[in-house]
Formats: C-alpha cells, sequence, structure tokens
C-alpha cells in the first residue's frame, strides 16, 4: 500500500477516535485525554498536506543544500501547536482537579445532574416534584473510579 | 437513549470523514510559499534550520501571539487551582530510586535543554522543545522532594524577563524603520553558532519562557494534590 494511504488513514483514524472519545467517554479524564488524540490527530493532517516522499529535513548540515526539502511552513505551525496543546491539557486537568474537589466525582452524569440542580437553583425552580413531573432522571450511578 | 444518538453521530461522522478521505486529491501538492522559502531563508535570515527561520523570521509575531496563549493558559491554570491551603502536609520524601535518580539527571536535563535552545537555529529542536526539558529538570526534583518546594517568586520572574525581552528585541527593529521582530545583527557564517542574527536570543527567550511557564503549572498542579 502507498505510504501516503497509510499515513492519512492514521490522521483521520486519530481525529476520529479522539470524537469518539469525546462523544462517548462518561468520565472527564478521559474526555480530555481523548481531546489530545484528536489534537495529535489534526497535527498530524497539518503535516500531510505538503508531505513529500523522500524529503530530507529542512536543514543545511555543513554546507550541503539538500535536493528535496521538506516544507517547513507546517513543521512550524505544528512545533507551536504541540507546546500549546500541552498548556491546554494542563489547564483542562486543572479544571477537572476543581471538579473533583468540589463535587468529589468526575462522571459526566453525576456532573450534569449537579449542573442542572445548581441552575436550578440559581433560578428559583422547584425540583419536579408535582404528579404530572416529567419522568424521573435516571439517577447517577456512585462515584466509580474509571468509569466506562 | 444517549448511547444511541452517540453511536448514529460517530456513524454519520465516519460517513463524512470517509467520504472527505475518498475525495481528497493524494497526491504531493507542491508547497509553493515552502520551497520558496527554502530557496530563500539561507540568504535572507541566515538560519541553517529553515524552521526556525520559519518560526522566529517570516511569522516571528505569530510565535509572540503563541507565546501569549501559553501564558493565558498557565495563568488560568494559576488562578483555577489556587493556592495550596498553608496547613496542608506536603507528601513523604520519595523512595531512593527517584531521589537518585533526580540528582543524576538534573545536570544532564539541564545541560540538554539548554543546548538544544542554544542550537535551536543549526539543529532540530529550539526553545520550545529545549524549554519543555528545562521544565522537567526543574520538576523532577520537586517529585524527589515535595517538602522543598521551588520559588515561584523566581520562577514569574524569569518568565516575565524572558517574555520582556522577546518584545524588546523585537521593538528594537523599529526605530530603523523595520518591521516589528525584523532579525537583527550580522547574520554570520551560515551553519555556525554565532549565526542568525538575533534569532538565537529571541529562541533563548522562548526557551526561558516556556521553561519556566510549564514548570509552574507543573509545580502548582503538584502542591494542589499534595494539599488534600
Amino acid at each position: 500500500m502507498d505510504t501516503i494511504i497509510i499515513l492519512y488513514t492514521g490522521a483521520f483514524g486519530l481525529i476520529f477516535i479522539g470524537i469518539a472519545g469525546i462523544v462517548l467517554s462518561r468520565h472527564l479524564v478521559r474526555i480530555i485525554f481523548a481531546i489530545g488524540l484528536l489534537e495529535a490527530g489534526a497535527n498530524l493532517l497539518l503535516l500531510l498536506a505538503t508531505w513529500r516522499d523522500g524529503a530530507s529535513a529542512p536543514i543545511i548540515v555543513g554546507g550541503r543544500v539538500p535536493a528535496l526539502m521538506a516544507d517547513p511552513v507546517p513543521q512550524a505551525l505544528v512545533l507551536t501547536a504541540i507546546v500549546i496543546g500541552v498548556g491546554i491539557l494542563a489547564l483542562a486537568l486543572s479544571l477537572a482537579l476543581r471538579v473533583q474537589h468540589a463535587w468529589g466525582t468526575l462522571d459526566m452524569r453525576a456532573i450534569r445532574l449537579r449542573l442542572e440542580e445548581e441552575i436550578d437553583d440559581a433560578a428559583g425552580i422547584e425540583p419536579p416534584t408535582s404528579a404530572d413531573a416529567p419522568a424521573p432522571r435516571p439517577t447517577a450511578p456512585a462515584t466509580r473510579e474509571g468509569g466506562a | 437513549m444517549q448511547r444511541f444518538t452517540s453511536a448514529l453521530f460517530l456513524l454519520g461522522l465516519g460517513v463524512l470523514i470517509a467520504a472527505i478521505f475518498r475525495n481528497m486529491d493524494l497526491a504531493a501538492s507542491t508547497p509553493i510559499v515552502g520551497d520558496a522559502i527554502n530557496a530563500a531563508a539561507a540568504q535572507q535570515v541566515g538560519a541553517a534550520n529553515f524552521v526556525t527561520s520559519v518560526v522566529l523570521g517570516y511569522r516571528g509575531f505569530d510565535t509572540l501571539m503563541e507565546l501569549t496563549i501559553l501564558f493565558t493558559a498557565a495563568t488560568a491554570g494559576g488562578l483555577v487551582l489556587g493556592k495550596p491551603r498553608g496547613d496542608a502536609r506536603p507528601d513523604p520524601e520519595a523512595g531512593l530510586v527517584l531521589r537518585a535518580g533526580a540528582d543524576l539527571f538534573f545536570p544532564l536535563l539541564l545541560v540538554v535543554g539548554l543546548y538544544i535552545i542554544l542550537h535551536g537555529h543549526l539543529t532540530p529542536g529550539g526553545g520550545f522543545q529545549g524549554g519543555v526539558i528545562l521544565a522537567v529538570a526543574f520538576f523532577l526534583p520537586l517529585l524527589a522532594r515535595p517538602g522543598t518546594p521551588m520559588s515561584h517568586r523566581a520562577v514569574s520572574l524569569i518568565e516575565g524577563l524572558a517574555g520582556a525581552s522577546f518584545i524588546v528585541i523585537g521593538l528594537l527593529a523599529m526605530p530603523e524603520g523595520q518591521a516589528f521582530l525584523t532579525p537583527l545583527l550580522d547574520k554570520g557564517q551560515l551553519g555556525s553558532l554565532l549565526s542568525a542574527g538575533s534569532l538565537p536570543l529571541l529562541y533563548i527567550a522562548v526557551g526561558l519562557k516556556v521553561g519556566s511557564e510549564l514548570a509552574g503549572l507543573l509545580a502548582q498542579l503538584a502542591a494542589t494534590e499534595a494539599s488534600d
């Protein structure tokens, strides 16, 4: 198979796995790691935009200019994007740490229930108790480490 | 129900990505800008590493903005994490292996990080990569001995000075009527350590800024974890 097809499959695969992880995961840390995977796929796709087989790194070593050099522009873009990705992952993890401190859980379903409760509370909406209340919401399971 | 909609969404996404993949022109496109830069960068900027020419020479302003993003992320992380409680006891000292390893690796990481920063215009690497290695060098002793935290004041002082010097070097080109962040100084011999004008100075500033920022952020994460 062509090398470039394998590389593109890897890039699109990483993007798909990342988005699937964001959508399907219930654990907040797993969602953050899925964002990291998505980022890696996006970076790989950016590098592949001007990828040429057999091109050498755009660096002159010992005064010798390589015949075919890779495009330095996407490399420079990805270089800074990786560092920014690290900063964003650190920020997301510190936010997750705050959630864990405040509510004692990282399960997205439990977090959503707490959020809705707090929003209702702030807006002065009573919790649904009457006979024609909507069907009871599914109760969040107790904190489960590494929930699916 | 939610699982079903998620699966449906992913199915649609998969079809979309497959369609893009199928209709994409996989044949290598000619990098017009890249080839032009590869042809001209050695004379225009004087750095043997053309990626460095792009990062600091052709789009130095973008790099400044990216440093700003990193600074914003680090500041927001510090805001979110807050100060660790004063009465919290730090973690006990780590075992012999981690302590000995941290002592052994600290000077090595320092040398490697500084080497990568200083040779950013000659070899693969530069301020961003070397800065991350510097951050690890200063974070490793903190893992081994959590009782003796690093000085946050010194870290923020280095960070501020590095960021300010990047901007000052950029401003120095302006009185002569050139654009902000135009490379200054003599280009020197291509491939020697003292070449590429002011690019190595910019990369030193970037390296110190990235290193101190990440080290401070990691230290704050570790301190917050220890305080409960």
